[in-house]
């Protein structure tokens, strides 16, 4: 008994238990949607919750120490989001000849994205501080966390939107474009990144090499605009 | 690989320094990524160099938000008392800002560029 309990406690006190088990948790969910042909509900990010949240309940694992072993997975989401420059590179013909519909887009996806959460979110009556929280949920989360704190939100609230937010859009999209018989991989792309951030991207990508260019596009602009778009609806609607 | 890690943390890193220094409501890597555009074109043999490690991480994209998605269980205390009107939030806001900027991109498309296939 002593002998498991103290490699218990050698492994909980070091990140390597928690980080290896995101990466298995994910090659885990990888290859089960992978096999079923990447259908809409196989959401990657989903089912690696489903897989890890168990264990940390059954093995009581606070979330404070899971994080001391994902922190390094997640820090990669800073040089992976500079990497979205190569895509944005690669399919530079193709964004010229539609700049127009891209910054269009943009601002009325960025501003439907944060003005239909807060107005409904006031029509259902919610506390101030949890409208403050869902303005920024559909950019990526480190700039969402920014923005959230500036205005009075919750930014731990924030953080949890957001990626509820990212799986909404990653789950709905294909179904939704299919439905309305949507077949410009641009304006697909497009339109999951702005509303879904990198989860959307990441299921672009999974779909079509162009719309997840597109789906990097709208998710990098849409963190410059929220910045500066959010703050004003907060006031303008509020 | 190396070398195309040891570039994105450089772009990521001037870009932090840069918004924080300026104070600027961007976020680092944001500008990390503007940084490596303006580096592609004025030395546009990188993108050979990069390709292999960045189609790796981009195809993996979704790995990086898994240590986030598990502080959704974290956090279900927070979101018990109002999930339903959270949910129904989420998932009507999410619908409505694409087809927003389905409908806007297609539409501008067609006034630009012509009706096309």
């Amino acid at each position: 008994m002593t002998g498991v309990e103290s490699l218990w406690s050698y492994l909980s006190a070091t990140p390597l238990l928690w980080l290896t088990a995101t990466v298995v948790a994910y090659l885990l969910s990888d290859r089960t949607a992978r096999s079923l042909g990447y259908p809409p509900w196989a959401n990657p990010v989903l089912m690696s919750v489903l897989l890890i949240a168990p264990v940390l309940w059954l093995s009581g694992t606070t979330y404070d120490v899971y994080f001391d072993g994902a922190q390094f997975i997640h820090f990669l989401l800073g040089p992976a989001t500079v990497a979205l420059a190569l895509p944005l590179w690669d399919n530079r013909e193709m964004i010229r000849r539609s700049v127009a519909p891209i910054l269009f887009a943009l601002l009325a996806g960025s501003v439907v994205a944060a003005g239909s959460a807060i107005l409904m979110a006031r029509g259902f009556g919610l506390p101030t501080e949890i409208i403050l929280s869902l303005g920024p949920k559909s950019t990526t989360a480190p700039v969402a966390l920014g923005i959230s704190e500036a205005i009075g939100g919750i930014p731990t609230l924030t953080a949890v939107l957001v990626i509820l937010t990212g799986i909404i859009g990653a789950v709905t999209v294909t179904p939704l474009m299919t439905l309305l018989r949507i077949r410009d991989w641009r304006a697909r792309g497009f339109a999951v990144g702005i509303a879904a951030h990198g989860i959307g991207t990441a299921r672009a990508f999974q779909v079509n090499q162009v719309a997840g260019a597109y789906a990097g596009i709208a998710m990098a602009l849409n963190a410059l605009l929220t910045s500066m778009i959010v703050p004003a609806l907060v006031r303008w609607l509020m | 690989m190396l070398p195309t890690l040891a570039l994105l943390l450089t772009c990521q890193l001037i870009g932090e320094v840069v918004a924080r220094g300026f104070g600027l409501p961007v976020p680092g890597p944001v500008l990390g990524l503007a940084l490596l555009l303006a580096v592609l074109i004025a030395r546009p043999t990188l993108a050979a160099t990069l390709r292999p490690s960045v189609s790796v991480i981009l195809a993996h994209l979704s790995l990086m938000f898994v240590p986030a998605g598990v502080g959704v269980i974290g956090n279900l205390d927070v979101l018990s008392e109002d999930w339903v009107a959270l949910l129904v939030i989420l998932v009507v806001s999410t619908l409505l800002a694409m087809l927003a900027a389905v409908g806007t991109f297609l539409g501008v498309r067609w006034l630009t560029e012509g009706r096309q296939p």
